[in-house]
């Protein structure tokens, strides 16, 4: 009876370590973002884009209205996708557009924004790219829908079709 | 009186040297442990990529700042979530994890404890 419970006991336990592991396999082992956290904003001082001067973040975000803090580059080609849908939303009234250009030359920039229009309210510069990371981003572009000082939906990747309309019914 | 001058000044410009030192220490020491998010199996200390520039900048603005090792992961934590940790810490996502190597050990002992027991018998 003894020698039949350790073999029973081992064949029970290796299956139980392969299943793990198996089920770890299947995970994905690239970061995943959570999207649909409320945060609160940071609190920064920044330098307004082509000015010396710094601005700091309660003088951007007031409370009781929609921003969109977009992070963007002139070298970032989704970018460029992206700038179509955010000149639409320029034209809402409920809504300010926040940019963070991000490591990037301000003459390349300024040409971005003569070539495709400036959607923004505000631009802001990110020169060594401390900014975005306090704004937990990791790359451009990115766009993180704030209100009452709150993040309340975050995109990473071009803002797409499905996302527009997504904050175009969040602003009605 | 000219000579103590001197020795005065040495003194202190390497004291300044070992604390600029001390700090580097530290910051290489959390970089390592963290993960550089954009790039597979790096850490940021390894890695050049641009995520983790900024990241090894913020880390010098904060440890300047004031901030300890462990201050500094909480803040990035509630950013980024545990993931950008390479030492995760133990909580209940985590337990098995830190628990199974010392059960395995524990059972694995107890089986060839029981094995020499059975064999002297």
């Amino acid at each position: 009876m003894k020698t039949k419970i350790l073999p029973f006991i081992f064949i029970s336990f290796f299956s139980f370590v392969f299943l793990i592991f198996y089920k770890g396999l299947k995970n994905p082992n690239i970061y995943t973002p959570n999207l649909n956290v409320e945060k609160n904003i940071p609190i920064f001082k920044a330098q307004i884009f082509q000015k010396e001067k710094l601005i700091s973040s309660e003088k951007i975000f007031k409370q009781d209205k929609f921003y969109l803090f977009n992070i963007w580059a002139s070298w970032c080609i989704p970018c460029r996708e992206e700038h179509i849908f955010l000149t639409q939303l320029s034209k809402q009234e409920k809504i300010n557009i926040v940019g963070l250009n991000y490591k990037d030359k301000d003459e390349n920039a300024k040409k971005f924004l003569s070539e495709l229009g400036n959607p923004y309210d505000i631009i802001l510069s990110d020169k060594n790219g401390t900014l975005a990371i306090e704004w937990g981003a990791y790359g451009v572009p990115e766009s993180f829908l704030v209100y009452d000082n709150k993040i309340v939906k975050k995109i990473i990747g071009p803002i797409n079709e499905k996302s527009f309309l997504e904050f175009i019914n969040l602003l009605k | 009186m000219k000579f103590l001058k001197y020795t005065i000044f040495i003194i202190f410009s390497l004291n300044i040297n070992l604390s600029l030192a001390q700090n580097d220490d530290i910051k290489s020491e959390i970089t390592k442990n963290l993960r550089c998010l954009i790039c597979q199996g790096q850490s940021v200390h390894d890695s050049d990529s641009e995520f983790a520039n900024s990241l090894k900048l913020l880390v010098d603005k904060k440890l300047t700042e004031g901030l300890n090792e462990k201050q500094i992961y909480n803040y990035l934590t509630e950013k980024y979530g545990e993931w950008i940790l390479y030492d995760p810490e133990f909580n209940e996502n985590t337990y098995f994890l830190w628990i199974l190597p010392i059960l395995m050990f524990l059972i694995g002992g107890a089986i060839i404890l029981r094995l020499l027991i059975i064999k002297k018998s």
